[in-house]
Formats: structure tokens, C-alpha cells, sequence
């Protein structure tokens, strides 16, 4: 049991229970709050994997984009007055049976996959050869992104102040 | 890289099925909105381990792409609930069936 297990550990634990009372939870305050430490937790283990980009952009768009829109929908969808910020849950049983049947499904499918695996050298920073990709390779479907991101502001703006 | 890659899929593999309870058990537009976001970082922190564990950056791109789409969904997401809190006064899923009649 290295350090580096004791950190996957950790970081695997906050995310897994902070998912947990997003979904569990009553009150969607915390909700919204419990999905913070879970984005967090998987930003950490995006570090782990060696991804420093994805984990900065995860914070960034996630944390600090995201989930402030949420909180924002939270706030203009519930009068702040009343305490009617709870909700309840239903389906519990077919929902327990599904998830089951799925979790069966994955884990097999998970665990008797004979996965090809690299070994790869220590990690890199990855940031330059995104950026060189994303400029060369992939120029199309990142410019075509701006413009799926600008319909939708645009859309989302015009639907929300009607 | 001690940690084998069917530890990082067993994780990634929880988390989305957390989010599908989520939006099979609760009734709450946002928390169901919440939800999609947990199974859609599940789906990314897949493609980020094998993104790892081949020793190809191509998935980090396409995970780049992912937060993109997920950031238009959320913003069109929540302008919908918000339309619709305003024109029934919920959010509550069950109470929503303004398509049927």
C-alpha cells in the first residue's frame, strides 16, 4: 500500500460518498453542494491519471461553471421564503432492480475484458500537445464547438428571459 | 502506474450507476439534472483512464469536447426548467405533463 493507493483511495471515497448524497439527499442546497466535492474528487483523480488540462478545465468549467448555473437554477426555481426545498424520492424498488441488473452487467464486463494496457513512462504535462492538436487535428470540431457554445448561450438567454 | 485500470473502470462504473438512481428515484427536475452531470464525468474519467493507460492523448481531447457539450446542455437545461417553473410553478417531474392530454 503505497501513498499513491492511499490518495486513489481517498480521492475514489470523497467522490463515491459525495455522489451518493447528491442523489440521497433532501435538501437540493446540499445537493448542489455534495456535487462540489464530487467534481473535485474527480478532478483528483484525473491528476492521478496524469491529465493536469482536463483536471484545471474539470475545475474550472465544472466547479466554477456548472455547478454555479445549478445554483442559480436552484435559487430562481424555489421561493427562498417557504421551506418547500425538499423533495422526496419514488421508484425505489425498480430503480434498485435496474441498477442490479446494470451493475452486473458492467462488472463482468469490467472484470473479464482482457484490457490492453501501454505501459507508459512517468507523466507528462499534456497541455502543449492538446493545444498543438487542437489547432492542427481537431481545428474543425473545435471551431464548430465556439459555435455549438454561442447557439446555445444565445438560445438559453432568449428562452430564459420570455 | 501500481494501480490497475480495473480500478479506475470499477469507480468510473459506480458513479454513473449513482447518477441513473438519481434519475430513476428522484422527482426533482435539478436533482435529476444534477444526476446527468454525475454519469456524464463518469463517462469522461473512462475516457481519461484509457486515454492513460494507452499512452494516447486523443481521449483528453474528446473529453475537452464532453465539457464543452455538457456546458451548452447545462446552460439549455436550466433555461428550460427555468421556463417551465415559470409557466407551472414546479419542477417537481410528476406534475410536469403539459404534453399530454
Amino acid at each position: 500500500m503505497t501513498v499513491y493507493d492511499i490518495i486513489f483511495y481517498l480521492f475514489a471515497a470523497v467522490t463515491l460518498i459525495s455522489a451518493f448524497f447528491v442523489v440521497t439527499n433532501r435538501n437540493i442546497v446540499h445537493s448542489a453542494f455534495f456535487l462540489l466535492f464530487t467534481f473535485f474528487g474527480v478532478a483528483g483523480i484525473y491528476v492521478m491519471l496524469g491529465a493536469d488540462f482536463i483536471a484545471i478545465v474539470q475545475l474550472i468549467v465544472y466547479v466554477g461553471g456548472i455547478l454555479i448555473l445549478l445554483l442559480f437554477g436552484v435559487m430562481l426555481t424555489n421561493k427562498i421564503v417557504n421551506v418547500e426545498i425538499k423533495t422526496g424520492t419514488i421508484h425505489a424498488l425498480p430503480a434498485s432492480i435496474v441498477l442490479g441488473l446494470f451493475a452486473g452487467a458492467i462488472g463482468a464486463a469490467v472484470l473479464n475484458t482482457n484490457w490492453k494496457i501501454v505501459e507508459s513512462p512517468d507523466p507528462v504535462p499534456t497541455t502543449a500537445a492538446i493545444g498543438r492538436m487542437l489547432i492542427n487535428e481537431y481545428a474543425l470540431v473545435f471551431e464548430l464547438l465556439g459555435i455549438l457554445l454561442l447557439i446555445a448561450l444565445i438560445g438559453a438567454a432568449s428562452m430564459a428571459r420570455r | 502506474m501500481q494501480i490497475p485500470i480495473e480500478y479506475y473502470l470499477i469507480l468510473s462504473a459506480a458513479l454513473f450507476m449513482t447518477g441513473i438512481v438519481g434519475v430513476l428515484i428522484r422527482r426533482n427536475a435539478i436533482i435529476v439534472f444534477m444526476s446527468i452531470e454525475l454519469m456524464l464525468n463518469s463517462a469522461n474519467l473512462t475516457l481519461i483512464t484509457f486515454s492513460s493507460y494507452l499512452g494516447n492523448s486523443i481521449g483528453q481531447i474528446f473529453v475537452f469536447f464532453v465539457m464543452a457539450v455538457a456546458a451548452a446542455e447545462a446552460a439549455i437545461g436550466l433555461a428550460i426548467i427555468i421556463a417551465l417553473f415559470r409557466n407551472k410553478l414546479t419542477v417537481n417531474l410528476d406534475e410536469i405533463n403539459i404534453f399530454k392530454w
